[in-house]
């Protein structure tokens, strides 16, 4: 292929309760660190989430962030480090050529129960409805605020895609890349989720709400005795761009992308469908022109509920066979389930194993589901391996939308 | 509420609206938005606030009398005697 049909991963911007940076966030995936704890929430008191602490001054005013979102924040905190992290010169490219495809599982809710809480305290007289609102939650926020911040004039939105959002940003990014509708794509999701009561509340009525006496070892996908999902904030914008072009600058690469796909259960609105998420796997496969005995990693979408993780397994089995000898591992065990996110940054934590060789692990597995045992299922330590040439990305959401990524050791 | 503390109110209220800005040399009689960076959802802002704080509701043909600090406590004194 081309290097002008090919696409390439070139910088990293990421924030996770574990980590403000792909560095830190790999060191502590290795470690077995979790960045779970527990927050105060409207309403329901203290719950179990994962939070961020990176600095939004970093690249923020003040202003900017009293103003604006907390995804908006993440978002500009994760474009700027990738920004910076592929070493690109916003001053000398055409911000016109730069596009922002943000994936969202949701917006908005954070905003409005805000208001709804803050007019509460007055009886709720309208009159004290903040003029903010709509700016806060129109659905394009979180990309839209990092135009504001950076200047960049090409287009920008966000991608409204459940749990697979994430993933789904980085699809987004690079069709609009093939279709040279942009020379730079920032591309990834962001999640800040954790700052609405309303996601907890009904996912505590639906069951699927994790609890633990430890908050660190709550989310726990794989083991018998998980019992749903832990809630966290996150973000990871990726710089892609042509291979043509990173080459031509001498960038460093971290992948290609070379196989995606995203398709629909049409099955129902939570439980999800093995058998299209068996074809969501192939189509990406296919796209990527490999079998599935090609993958080295297979980084899980599972959540921590039962029901999720055993449809994921099945889906495994379906599109790699009973004996693969993949190895399969899960990042949310150490962060909850970063939303938005989710597979973008999951993805970026298992970038790194194209240069150390290692797999990292799954925590929190101390009595392993037997529905979910595959023969090189990383537990709890970090597993090192002879060579790592191709990692596959799964990403599920609601509704029934499934993606899978697919990125390629980049090799000279 | 006298002239002083009103002025003080008011400037207690920009500083967390505009919290990079430095109000130390805001002059009273010149236009707030001539000395600091300021735009018109942040004037809303202070608009929300005397709502909020002390449900004073300003109709709006007379926003343009909050263009200047002085302007701004010259309106409010004679609302905010209670206060």
């Amino acid at each position: 292929m081309n290097s002008e049909a090919r696409i390439v991963i070139t910088g990293i911007g990421l924030t996770a309760p574990n980590g403000n940076n792909l560095t830190e966030f790999r060191q502590n995936l290795l470690a077995g660190k979790s960045g779970v704890g527990k927050i105060e929430t409207h309403y329901m008191g203290e719950v179990i989430a994962g939070i961020c602490h990176f600095d939004p001054l970093k690249y923020q005013k003040k202003k900017e962030v009293r103003r604006g979102t907390r995804a908006g924040s993440i978002a500009i905190y994760c474009a700027n480090e990738a920004i910076a992290d592929s070493n690109l010169d916003l001053t000398s490219v055409d911000k016109s050529r730069i596009g922002i495809y943000v994936g969202v599982t949701e917006h908005g809710n954070v905003e409005t129960e805000n208001e709804v809480y803050n007019i509460k305290q007055y009886d709720y007289n309208v009159d004290l409805w903040s003029h903010h609102h709509n700016p806060r939650t129109v659905a394009n926020n979180p990309a839209g605020e990092v135009t504001l911040n950076t200047g960049i004039t090409g287009p920008h939105y966000t991608l409204g895609a459940a749990c697979a959002a994430g993933s789904i940003g980085i699809i987004q990014g690079l069709q609009m890349l093939l279709l040279d509708e942009v020379d730079l794509a920032l591309a990834g999701g962001v999640s800040e989720t954790p700052n609405t009561f309303g996601v907890f509340a009904a996912f505590k009525n639906e069951g699927a709400l994790a609890s633990h006496p430890d908050p660190q070892k709550a989310c726990r996908p794989f083991d018998k005795k998980r019992n749903g999902i832990v809630v966290s904030e996150g973000g990871c914008i990726c710089v892609l761009e042509k291979l043509s072009a990173a080459l031509e600058r001498g960038a460093r690469i971290y992948g290609e992308i070379v196989g995606y796909a995203i398709n629909s259960d049409a099955s129902d609105f939570i439980l999800p469908n093995p058998q299209r998420q068996i074809e969501c796997i192939r189509l990406a496969l296919r796209k990527a022109g490999i079998s599935a005995s090609d993958i080295d990693i297979l980084n899980t979408h599972a959540t921590g509920t039962r029901e999720g993780d055993k449809a994921e397994c099945q889906a495994i089995r379906g599109a790699f066979g009973d004996d693969t000898e993949v190895y399969i591992n899960n990042t949310k065990s150490f962060i909850g389930h970063t939303m938005g996110a989710a597979g973008a940054l999951e993805l970026a934590g298992n970038l790194p194993s194209f240069e150390d060789n290692i797999v990292h692990q799954t925590i929190n597995v101390d009595d392993l589901d037997p529905d979910c045992a595959f023969k090189n299922l990383v537990i709890n330590e970090p597993r090192k391996v002879d060579k790592v040439d191709y990692i596959l990305d799964n990403s599920f959401g609601m509704l029934g939308i499934n993606s899978a990524l697919i990125v390629k050791r980049y090799e000279k | 509420m006298k002239a002083v503390d009103i002025r003080a109110m008011i400037l207690e209220v920009i500083h967390q609206i505009v919290p990079d800005e430095d109000l130390s040399n805001l002059k009273g009689d010149v236009r707030i938005r001539d000395q600091i960076e300021m735009d018109s959802m942040d004037f809303l802002d202070i608009m929300m606030e005397l709502r909020k704080r002390y449900g004073i509701k300003v109709p709006e043909e007379d926003y343009m009398k909050f263009s200047t600090l002085n302007g701004s406590v010259a309106y409010l004194e004679p609302l905010m005697k209670q206060f």
